[in-house]
C-alpha cells in the first residue's frame, strides 16, 4: 500500500509515495528489472551454444562426411581465407556488391528525399507508395525481377530494347550478373534510405535556411553548408544499415542464381552456404562466417555508439 | 528545381519502383499465351485461372497435372510469423519496460546484444543449429522455426517499444502508485495502454521481417513448414513454364505485407531505423 505524504514538492512526494514500504517489497523492486528481462534472455541465450560450435568447427578440420578425422588445426582455416584465391574472390565480390549497391541507393535515395520534400498534389500521392518495394521479401523481389527479365517475354527487356539491349543476359552472364542482383537490391532498399532521409529533412529547423535565403545564399551553397551537415546523422545511420545488410546479402543472390554463374556471385554467406551444404566442409564455412561476423560486429558497434549519441541529440533537438 | 522537371524525374523514378509490382500483378491475371506475347500487351482481358489453379492445388501442364500445395505454404508463413511475433511480444514488452525505466547492471550490454542479432550473419547460428535441431527433433517443425525467429523479432519489439516507453513520462506511473496501485497494476493499466501504438508498430514490423525471412526457413525447415518465401523459389523451378501461376504465387506471397504496410505507414520509419529516427 502506498503512503500518502503531504508535501509542497510534487516530485519528492511522488518519489516517497512510490518507494516500497516494506523490506520484501524493496527486495522485489530490486530484482524486478532482472525478472522483466529474464524471458527475453531465456529466449535468446541459447545462441551461445551454436555460436561456440561455429568457433569450434572453424578451429578444426571438420568435414561432415569424414567423421573419423576431426583434428584441431588452429587458425589454418582462417589462413586459407586470406590466401586462397577462391576466398579472396569472395571478399572481392562482397565488397563490389556492397559498394555498388550502397552508393547507388544513397544517391538515388537522397534525390528522392529532396524531390518528395516539397508539398504538392503529386508528392502527397506518391509518398505513401514509396514503402512498397521495401516491403517485398528480398528473395521474392529477386524472383519477381527474374520473371520479368525473362529473355522471351520479360517486360523489362521490352524497355531495354529502347537502348538496344533487347537480349541483355541479366543473371545468366558473369559480366552482368552482379549488376542484376545490385539492381534488385537497389529496387528494394532505396526506399529505405529515401524514407529515412525524408524524415530527416522534415525534422530540420527552418530558421537557418530562412536566414541563408535572406542573406542571398545560393542553392548549392545552402546544400553544402547547411543541409548536408544537418542531414549527416540520418545519412550515416541509413548507410551503415545498408552496408551491414549488403555484406551479408544472401536471399537476393540465392534466389536469382544460387551464387552463379559459376562462382561469380559468391559473397561471404553464399560461399559459406556452399561450403557447408554442398561440400560439407563445415570448418571452412564456419571460418568464413566468423570473419564476416567480426566485421559486421565491429561496424554495428561503431554504429550503435554513434546512434546513441544521435538518439540523445534528436531527443533533445 | 523547375517544378515540371522535378515532377518528371519523380514520375520516372516511381515508374522504376512501381511498374515491376504492377506487372507481376498483371501477369497473374494473364494466361500463358498472353504472357508469352512480345511486345508485352499492356491492355488485356484478365482471367482468374491462375489463382484458381493455386487454390485448387492443381497445375495443368502439357504433361499432365502437377499437385501443388501453395496455400499450405501461405498458412505456414502465417503460423510461424504470428507465433514468433506473439512470443516476442510476451517476452519483449516487459524487457523493453525494464530497459526504459531502470538503470541496472548489464542493461546497455543486453540492449546492444539484442541489437547485434539483427546485424549478425544468420548462417553463423543456423548451420550448427541445424545439427542441434536434427538431434532434438526440432528440425522441420513450427516451434523450431518460431524459436529461431526470436532472433529476428525480439530485437524489434524490445528496441521499438523501449523507445515508446521512454517517451511516456514516469510521473504518470508515479501518480498511479500514489493512488495505491501496485507495480504490476500501474504497468498494466497505465503504462501499457500508453504505448499501444508503439507495440502495434513493433509487432507489425517484426511480423513483416518474420514473413519476409528466407534463410532461416531454408536451413531449418523442409516441405512441412516451408513459408511462402522459400516455397516460391522451388515452386518457380518446379513449375517451369507456368508463368501465370508463378506470377500468382508471387503476388500471394507479397500482398499481405503490402496491405499491412500501406495501413501502417506512419509507424514504419521509426521502426525501420529501430528507433534511431523518429518518423
Amino acid at each position: 500500500m502506498a503512503r500518502r505524504v503531504a508535501t509542497t514538492n510534487l516530485q519528492e512526494g511522488v518519489a516517497v509515495a512510490a518507494a516500497p514500504p516494506t523490506p520484501t517489497a524493496a527486495a522485489r523492486a530490486r530484482w524486478r528489472p532482472y525478472l522483466l528481462v529474464a524471458p527475453s534472455i531465456v529466449l535468446t541465450i541459447w545462441v551461445l551454444y551454436p555460436f561456440a560450435q561455429s568457433v569450434w568447427y572453424s578451429l578444426h578440420h571438420y568435414v561432415l562426411s569424414q567423421p573419423w578425422s576431426r583434428p584441431f588445426v588452429g587458425l589454418r582455416n582462417y589462413q586459407k581465407i586470406f590466401t586462397d584465391p577462391d576466398f579472396l574472390h569472395t571478399v572481392a565480390v562482397t565488397l563490389e556488391y556492397t559498394l555498388l549497391a550502397v552508393a547507388i541507393e544513397l544517391l538515388l535515395g537522397m534525390l528522392l528525399a529532396f524531390l518528395l520534400n516539397r508539398d504538392s498534389l503529386l508528392t502527397k500521392i506518391l509518398r505513401p507508395l514509396l514503402i512498397l518495394p521495401l516491403m517485398v521479401a528480398p528473395a521474392i523481389g529477386s524472383l519477381i525481377w527474374k520473371l520479368e527479365t525473362n529473355p522471351q517475354f520479360g517486360f523489362v527487356n521490352f524497355f531495354m530494347s529502347f537502348i538496344g539491349q533487347r537480349y541483355f543476359p541479366w543473371g545468366s552472364s558473369p559480366r552482368t550478373a552482379l549488376l542484376t542482383v545490385v539492381l534488385v537490391d537497389v529496387w528494394i532498399f532505396t526506399p529505405f534510405i529515401a524514407l529515412l532521409l525524408l524524415a530527416g529533412l522534415r525534422s530540420l529547423p527552418q530558421q537557418p535556411f530562412e536566414a541563408a535565403r535572406l542573406d542571398g545564399a545560393g542553392a548549392w551553397f545552402t546544400f553544402r553548408t547547411l543541409t548536408l551537415p544537418m542531414l549527416m546523422p540520418y545519412i550515416l545511420i541509413a548507410v551503415m544499415f545498408r552496408i551491414l545488410d549488403s555484406l551479408q546479402q544472401f536471399d537476393i543472390i540465392y534466389a536469382m542464381t544460387q551464387g552463379g554463374p559459376g562462382d561469380t556471385l559468391m559473397t561471404f554467406q553464399l560461399r559459406a552456404y556452399l561450403e557447408a551444404f554442398t561440400f560439407l566442409r563445415l570448418s571452412e564455412s564456419a571460418a568464413l562466417i566468423l570473419v564476416l561476423w567480426v566485421i559486421t560486429y565491429a561496424i554495428s558497434y561503431v554504429m550503435v555508439r554513434y546512434w546513441n549519441r544521435a538518439r540523445a541529440h534528436l531527443r533533445g533537438a | 528545381m523547375r517544378k515540371w522537371l522535378a515532377h518528371l524525374v519523380l514520375i520516372a523514378i516511381y515508374l522504376f519502383f512501381l511498374l515491376p509490382l504492377y506487372w507481376v500483378v498483371a501477369m497473374s491475371f494473364m494466361t500463358n499465351q498472353q504472357i508469352l506475347t512480345y511486345p508485352p500487351q499492356f491492355a488485356f482481358s484478365p482471367t482468374l485461372a491462375n489463382y484458381k489453379a493455386l487454390v485448387l492445388g492443381q497445375l495443368g501442364g502439357g504433361v499432365g497435372t502437377l499437385q501443388v500445395d501453395y496455400l499450405h505454404n501461405f498458412v505456414n508463413s502465417l503460423i510461424v510469423s504470428c507465433g514468433a511475433v506473439g512470443l516476442s511480444l510476451v517476452a519483449g514488452i516487459p524487457a523493453a519496460y525494464a530497459l526504459a525505466r531502470f538503470r541496472f547492471r548489464g542493461a546497455d550490454n543486453w540492449a546492444f546484444t539484442l541489437l547485434s542479432f539483427r546485424f549478425a550473419p544468420a548462417l553463423l547460428i543456423l548451420i550448427p543449429l541445424l545439427q542441434i535441431y536434427q538431434s532434438v527433433g526440432l528440425y522441420n517443425t513450427y516451434w523450431g522455426l518460431i524459436l529461431a525467429y526470436q532472433l529476428i523479432t525480439l530485437p524489434f519489439i524490445v528496441w521499438i517499444v523501449r523507445g515508446y516507453f521512454e517517451d511516456v513520462s514516469p510521473e504518470l506511473e508515479f501518480a498511479a502508485r500514489l493512488d495505491g496501485y501496485g507495480w504490476w497494476r500501474s504497468f498494466w493499466h497505465v503504462s501499457l495502454p500508453l504505448v499501444k501504438p508503439g507495440v502495434a508498430a513493433a509487432a507489425l514490423l517484426a511480423f513483416i521481417y518474420a514473413w519476409n525471412n528466407f534463410i532461416f526457413a531454408l536451413v531449418l525447415g523442409s516441405s512441412d513448414v516451408q513459408p511462402v518465401t522459400v516455397a516460391t523459389l522451388s515452386f518457380m523451378t518446379a513449375s517451369g513454364i507456368q508463368y501465370g501461376v508463378i506470377a500468382a504465387a508471387l503476388v500471394i506471397s507479397v500482398v499481405p505485407i503490402l496491405l499491412l504496410a500501406v495501413y501502417a505507414q506512419r509507424f514504419l520509419v521509426r521502426g525501420l531505423s529501430m528507433g534511431a529516427i523518429k518518423g
